[in-house]
């Protein structure tokens, strides 16, 4: 479902005496539907670069990454785009959203634009901000008000609203606690037996040893390079 | 799929001065593209030019039309072109009062362009204009006043709805946040949000705020000199910028 292959990245900083400075070098990997990988390496490593880079998020300098049928290093915005509409989810660490927007039709968010009816589509919503113990109160408010931790479950029940095929996942259980930590890897099995295709960064040892399949070190793409 | 509008090598001088130059782009349904750059860059400029406001001295701008398919909306008559203008344009102007009749009600601004295609119904043009004005919260019973009686954030809201009220299937918005207060703002971005996504409509919007564009904009166009230096997803070009002035640009927003 994801293909990595050869993938190299530098950043050019051209306001600081146009210093380049490669991150990443032949980077390759691939993970099969149902399947959870992990990336791991010391923070600063290139986990999340590498994951930014298969979400078209960061421009790549060499190689190819293939999701569905779509190579993200060569496609038009607009191809990217749809391929994260229907193929391509992305759980952040950090809700990112309009002021005034309720949480409920931020998590429905993903679900209205794939075309799902709005009824559905916040009945989706309530029953994932229920699991993610987000209360009822808090609904119809907007998230920006929320604290770290509510934010984070919002952006998680967005990430899982629709279901895609393939998913990144950057730190999902972070500061969670026990509880919610358990819903999010329920949310996570549960996508692997639908066929999902995952790549996660875990700093959770045990979150990571329960769901994850493999294990990539992403060191052996970056190391020697600066 | 067609691209709702293709724009081939436009440019636009004053005199020896460039306002745009070489510029080219698709833009297909239902996306929205910014177009950032610091003041004299070029970017006004080459939305009027692409409105139909400002005649480019080179170029083409190529509008998917409902009956004939592709026509160049530089080379079309100008009756041809404001009827564009009333039907499947709509211009959101960066001060509401160069969009709004100032002395006539609102319910008369949103009433007046459907007129325009053609409505003559006076109860189905209230009607509408209610609706319209519901939709862009202004409350129904502010209808029959001037916008002159309106706060800032309410007339622009009432050019959006003057705007959109005939179901335009391209929006050119300039600056339609600029110079409202930041909790404005938000509203009426959460307001653009909802109705591009309803409508289907295709944008294009020229800011120079950033936070504007990665929160409306599927794609973006950086402009400088007036030259486009850099294109892509907005988020891509935000957060992995490659050209020198928008490595610039970006690093220069103060954090919040």
């Amino acid at each position: 479902m994801i293909r990595v292959e050869n993938v190299s990245k530098s950043f050019t900083l051209h306001n600081q005496g146009a210093a380049v400075i490669p991150v990443m070098r032949g980077a390759s990997l691939s993970v099969a539907a149902g399947e959870c990988v992990a990336l791991t390496g010391a923070s600063g490593a290139g986990k999340s670069t590498l994951m930014r880079m298969i979400y078209g998020n960061y421009l790549v300098d060499e190689g190819e990454i293939h999701i569905g049928g779509t190579d993200v290093a060569t496609a038009q915005p607009r191809e990217i785009l749809q391929l994260r509409h229907d193929t391509l989810g992305y759980v952040s660490q950090f809700l990112r959203v309009v002021p005034r927007v309720p949480a409920l039709e931020i998590v429905a968010g993903p679900l209205l634009a794939v075309g799902t009816p709005h009824d559905q589509a916040i009945e989706r919503a309530r029953h994932l901000l229920q699991r993610l113990n987000i209360p009822e109160r808090l609904w119809s408010l907007s998230p920006t008000t929320f604290s770290g931790g509510e934010q984070q479950r919002v952006n998680i029940a967005r990430g899982f609203a629709h279901i895609y095929p393939a998913m990144l996942l950057d730190e999902p259980t972070a500061s969670l606690d026990v509880k919610n930590r358990e819903t999010v890897l329920q949310l996570i099995e549960e996508a692997k037996s639908r066929g999902a295709a995952i790549i996660g960064i875990f700093h959770d040892e045990a979150a990571r040893q329960r769901v994850c399949e493999r294990e990539i070190d992403v060191t052996k793409f970056t190391s020697g390079l600066n | 799929m067609t691209p709702l509008l293709q724009v081939q090598d436009i440019a636009k001088f004053y005199g020896n001065h460039i306002g745009c130059e070489a510029v080219s782009f698709d833009l297909f349904p239902g996306e929205v593209m910014g177009i950032v750059g610091e003041s004299g860059s070029g970017k006004s400029t080459l939305l009027s030019c692409l409105a139909g406001h400002l005649d480019p001295d080179k170029g083409a701008v190529l509008f998917d039309t409902r009956a004939d398919g592709l026509k160049d909306t530089v080379k079309m008559s100008e009756p041809e072109r404001r009827m564009l203008g009333r039907t499947d344009w709509a211009f959101v102007h960066q001060h509401a009062r160069d969009g709004l009749r100032m002395n006539i009600s609102a319910g008369g601004n949103v009433g007046e362009r459907l007129m325009a295609v053609g409505e003559r119904h006076y109860g189905d043009i209230r009607a509408k204009a209610v609706d319209w004005l519901g939709r862009v919260e202004i409350s129904e019973n502010r209808i029959d006043d001037r916008p002159t009686t309106f706060s800032g954030g309410m007339q622009q809201r009432l050019q959006i709805a003057r705007n959109l009220v005939t179901g335009p299937r391209l929006v050119f918005m300039d600056e339609p946040t600029g110079g409202l207060d930041v909790s404005v703002q938000a509203r009426l971005l959460d307001l653009l949000r909802n109705l591009v996504r309803e409508m289907g409509l295709s944008a294009i919007i020229v800011t120079h705020d950033l936070a504007v564009v990665r929160l409306l904009a599927d794609r973006l166009m950086v402009m400088k000199d007036g030259h486009v230096v850099e294109t892509g997803l907005t988020d891509q070009v935000l957060d992995d910028p490659q050209h020198a002035y928008t490595q610039l640009l970006v690093s220069s927003v103060l954090q919040v």
